[in-house]
């Protein structure tokens, strides 16, 4: 009996375990079929790469996405500007300096954070930080770069904080022994010793919370305006690869050029994305090699 | 007078009592370690060795929930006193921990990890200054021919023994006088244990040296007087010679032939 338990939990945890590769590979598959024709057929690279005229469903069609890029770039950037530090700060102030109670409370308050929906999230940009923006900025649209990129900023805060801490925390206490023994500060510990030492994880860190910004989809749509404009400041409103694909994809006839122009946009996003952490993969191989 | 007194101690503390959170592990120790000799202290598991031992450089209160009453002097300065830098009182004082703990950095930068602390502090370092605090530094623990091609790679490459010798070699350049070594031999196989005690005789002399040892051989071998400590207590300290010889407690005399421990 405890042996077919043994045998059948075994499995389960061999299925558990390749899912995952089963499912990427199937996303992958998916994607690619279904945008594939579109994109070797009538698709213009050039103009895909170029041109800012997303025009999939005028009477002479467009499908220029560089606005869509570059609106997908400038609010990630954005809002890696602010989450970096303060989720790096954040990170540091509970693993290397809050105890006890503070530091309980604040692990649970940021994975809270981390729990909230992203439909809040765009909630909270379309109808607080709007009004705001236009009052503090005296600017006539609060539906922008700078407003979605805050509240992306803010959704992928969470998540680099865990992730940072467990980096931190992963550092062996002897460094740091090692280190106020030999009569360093507690700042020179961290600045010379801990954030050396855990680099890769912060690494990985950033680039999760990259990866979470180029694919979130419902907050940057409510929150950036969702104009297809290059934008110049960060009070222009811009459109985001994922939120064109969102607001799109039901209007379209299945297996048509607008339905095979969305694809394009999945394809290149699951290329960017892949990418990311091919290079990260590879950045921390190279870091730990030498 | 009394001020010559204290001069001739390194480490001297009065009544020194430590709890960690209510547990008491230190009892009134009245420990005078003459300068530069070799101390070693004895004693079984859990006796407070170690306890005194950090407590001389006030390492133990990254714990946190560490309270002590007394006093620990060293050099004739009370570290506890409310004058006191702990960055000086950790420049005074160099330790050596039980698992070598190299920094995950070069070689060259472990090194020179103490020396740029305290000297960046003060003044700018000529990179040739610092090549020759490096020699100097490898050379004293015997460790120079073996990495000096391969002083950028990462310490924690290095056998046991060689990284044991290069945490003792990152404390010479800081120029600590008193060195506090916590086992430093427990992890190493028996030819680091005897290479690693020699440096430690090398070194004699020049820094006072207080060292904590599980290994009975070892304490008769390389100090010049022995501490035996039981249940946060200084029961015997003496010459080691005498010590071990004609112990004057009979408990003393009942661990060192391993009637318990």
């Amino acid at each position: 009996m405890a042996w077919y338990v043994d045998r059948a939990a075994r499995i389960l945890v061999f299925i558990g375990g390749i899912s995952a590769i089963v499912f990427i590979v199937g996303i992958f598959v998916f994607v690619t079929k279904e945008g594939l024709d579109f994109v070797i057929g009538p698709l213009n690279l050039g103009e895909f790469f170029t041109s800012i005229a997303w025009r999939p469903t005028s009477n002479n069609p467009t499908y220029g996405a560089l606005a869509l890029i570059v609106g997908t770039a400038s609010v990630t950037g954005f809002a890696m500007l602010l989450s970096v530090p303060l989720s790096l700060g954040a990170a540091l102030f509970i693993a290397e300096f809050a105890t006890g109670k503070t530091r309980e409370t604040l692990k649970i308050l940021v994975e809270m954070l981390a729990a909230i929906p992203s439909v809040v999230w765009g909630f909270v940009g379309m109808s607080i930080m709007n009004p705001l923006i236009i009052q503090i900025f005296d600017v006539p649209v609060g539906l922008t770069v700078l407003n979605a990129g805050l509240i992306l900023g803010l959704m992928a805060a969470p998540i680099m904080t865990t992730i940072a801490e467990d980096a931190l925390k992963a550092v062996p206490d002897t460094y740091r022994e090692a280190a106020e023994a030999l009569g360093a500060t507690r700042w020179e510990v961290i600045v010379k010793v801990v954030i050396p030492a855990s680099k890769n994880g912060l690494l990985a860190a950033v680039l999760l919370g990259v990866g979470r910004g180029f694919g979130e989809t419902m907050a940057v749509l409510m929150a950036s305006g969702h104009a297809i404009n290059l934008p110049t400041s960060p009070f222009d409103s811009v459109r985001a690869l994922t939120a064109t694909i969102a607001a799109e994809l039901g209007d379209t006839v299945q297996g048509g050029n607008h339905y095979g122009s969305l694809f394009a946009l999945g394809i290149l996003l699951f290329v960017v994305t892949f990418v990311i952490n091919l290079t990260a993969d590879i950045v921390v191989r190279g870091i730990r090699k030498k | 007078m009394d001020s010559g007194r204290h001069d001739d101690f390194a480490i001297e503390t009065r009544g020194l009592n430590l709890w960690y959170g209510d547990f008491q592990a230190l009892y009134d120790v009245d420990l005078a370690v003459k300068r530069g000799i070799i101390a070693s202290m004895i004693g079984p598991s859990g006796c407070g060795k170690t306890t005194l031992l950090r407590t001389c450089n006030r390492i133990i209160e990254r714990l946190g929930y560490v309270r002590t009453t007394g006093s620990v002097n060293i050099l004739g300065h009370n570290i506890f006193g409310d004058d006191v830098e702990l960055v000086q009182v950790r420049k005074q004082i160099g330790m050596v921990f039980q698992r070598p703990n190299p920094l995950p950095i070069s070689i060259r930068e472990n090194v020179l990890f103490g020396f740029r602390l305290h000297e960046a502090r003060l003044r700018k370092v000529t990179a040739a200054e610092e090549d020759e605090v490096l020699e100097s530094a490898l050379q004293q623990v015997l460790l120079w021919d073996t990495v000096k091609d391969r002083l950028d790679k990462p310490a924690t490459g290095l056998s046991l023994e060689e990284q044991q010798k290069l945490c003792i070699a990152r404390l010479l350049p800081v120029k600590p006088e008193v060195l506090l070594m916590d086992e430093p031999c427990s992890a190493l196989d028996p030819a680091g244990t005897e290479a690693v005690e020699e440096l430690i005789w090398r070194l004699r002399g020049d820094y006072t040296i207080l060292i904590v040892t599980h290994n009975m051989a070892q304490a008769r071998r390389a100090s010049e007087e022995c501490v035996f400590m039981l249940l946060g207590k200084i029961i015997e300290h003496g010459r080691t010679e005498e010590l071990f010889l004609s112990p004057k407690h009979s408990k003393t005399a009942d661990y060192i032939e391993g009637r318990y421990g």
